[in-house]
């Protein structure tokens, strides 16, 4: 790494650090700091958008992002780093391009795949600090794995319709002491399909703005070294109440990376490890094995034929709202209190907007009430817009 | 009685309510109570043996409850107990 005392500015980059360099606590040698980091953002996509416009406009000399996907209509209700020109391009290429835009002076790199657990170390080596904003368990995991792994921070936050999560993992202070990582504060994954994720479950449009941004106000303070960043503490946002609330995070003394007896020495795998049950001595079984399917084009000849089958729609009335196949509504929640009306004869298509909670339904309808007549329509409402209906909208 | 936080991804559990008054002199009873007010909340937060799952927080004031007695961590009417969900948007 290049020391701070080796780094000077040109008359441009003076110029525009102005507002830095007259801070007391920060001046020259804050933005000396940001110059020499090298700062890694996983995801470009809700969180990374705010975050890397403002790691690029403060100055972070060098910015990875890690991102395999490309750009979509729906990203842009929240993801203000992209424009209607971006749809169908490279999220790391398109973010790239905007960011230099905004700060030549610095040195974007670009990481276009998905992070996993062959690649996770090489990429991550060469940075002195995280930022993550990806959405998924496994990701999450393996992020701060990888950076405990390595001795590096990991700038966390994390966001679910109206609320947001912000910590700083695995942060060593000037007394060299470390603090507690994300293990120390969930040692397991919720199991598969408790928690929705943001494609199911939704995002306020703003949340990831504030989130993303408090996210890149606490790689720049560990980064320059200036204030106290939100090491030991997790900030909690509730958006709808306008509550925050920070709480206390402590090492767990059973963290297998970093606990009493520690078991982890290198990265695991993350799939698995999140589909597992969290009950002990669960066995480790795919959520869709033995599961009963119909494709679309299924549905569509079932139709066509005049099959007696009865479609049921899983999703909620605001979803049906948006887009709908002609399923009878019966939302997840509250399946139960339809058991009358799901005919136990002729076939039964459920579907929901991807397939995921429908599996679900089906697995809760065969196990605790004896169903054996059930079909998941695989890709739900997305595949049949996909192959049967363009017209129709996605969401 | 003690007020239990519920977060954004379990208020469809617990009548879409994100603060509920639980009465209990620890955080067990406490849960127990929300629990039974709640039963679809109770496979979220609880395992077979009724004790709290590994991936739920449940806090008192700022403070992890396995920090202080766990469970049986005592509450008053004051108290402030907060149920901290693994969230892990933010990507999409």
């Amino acid at each position: 790494m290049i020391t701070s005392t080796e780094i000077s500015f040109s008359k441009a980059e003076l110029e525009r650090y102005s507002r830095h360099l007259i801070i007391p606590d920060f001046n020259i040698e804050g933005q000396r700091k940001l110059k020499a980091a090298k700062v890694l953002v996983v995801g470009g996509g809700g969180l990374g958008s705010p975050m890397l416009q403002y790691l690029a406009a403060a100055g972070v000399g060098t910015i990875g992002i890690v991102d395999y996907d490309v750009v979509d209509d729906s990203n842009l209700q929240r993801q203000v780093l992209y424009g209607l020109d971006s749809i169908g391009k490279l999220k790391v290429e398109e973010a790239k391009a905007r960011l230099l835009s905004q700060n030549p002076h610095i040195t974007i790199n670009t990481h276009n795949t998905l992070l996993n657990s062959d690649n996770a170390l090489d990429i991550i080596k060469d940075y002195d600090v995280v930022a993550d904003g990806t959405d998924n368990f496994p990701t999450r995991y393996l992020v701060n794995d990888a950076c405990v792994l390595l001795g590096k921070t990991n700038v966390y936050a994390s966001i679910f319709q109206f609320e947001g999560q912000v910590s700083v993992f695995n942060y060593t202070d000037a007394e060299g002491n470390t603090g507690p990582n994300y293990r120390d504060l969930f040692p397991t994954p919720p199991p598969p399909g408790l928690v929705p994720s943001c494609a199911e479950g939704g995002v306020i449009g703003v949340l990831p703005g504030i989130i993303g941004s408090l996210q890149a106000l606490e790689v720049i303070k560990v980064v320059s070294g200036v204030g106290e960043p939100l090491a030991g503490r997790l900030f909690l946002f509730d958006a709808l109440s306008f509550t925050t609330r920070i709480l206390k995070v402590h090492k767990d003394k059973s963290n297998p990376l970093t606990g009493e007896n520690p078991t982890q020495t290198e990265l695991i795998d993350y799939v698995q490890f999140c589909g597992v049950p969290a009950v002990e001595g669960a066995t480790l079984e795919r959520p869709d094995k033995d599961l009963k399917r119909k494709t679309v084009h299924d549905l569509v000849n079932y139709r066509e034929q005049g099959v007696d089958f009865q479609l049921i729609d899983v999703r909620e009335p605001y979803e049906y709202e948006i887009v709908n196949i002609q399923g009878e509504l019966m939302p997840q929640g509250e399946i139960e209190n339809f058991l009358g009306n799901i005919d136990r004869q002729k076939p039964v298509i459920i579907h929901c907007r991807s397939g995921k909670r429908s599996t679900n339904v089906i697995r809760k309808l065969e196990s605790e009430h004896g169903f054996t007549n059930l079909y998941n329509l695989e890709g739900g409402v997305l595949a049949y817009v996909d192959e049967i209906d363009n017209s129709l909208p996605k969401y | 009685m003690a007020k239990i936080h519920i977060p954004t991804p379990l208020r469809k559990f617990a009548s879409n309510q994100a603060i509920i008054e639980s009465a209990g002199t620890t955080i067990k009873d406490s849960i127990a109570t929300l629990t039974d007010q709640h039963p679809e909340l109770k496979k979220h937060l609880l395992d077979d043996t009724g004790s709290l799952r590994r991936f739920v927080r449940v806090y008192l004031g700022d403070e992890d409850i396995q920090s202080l007695e766990g469970e049986a961590t005592p509450i008053d009417e004051k108290s402030v107990i907060s149920i901290i969900p693994a969230i892990a948007g933010g990507k999409q």
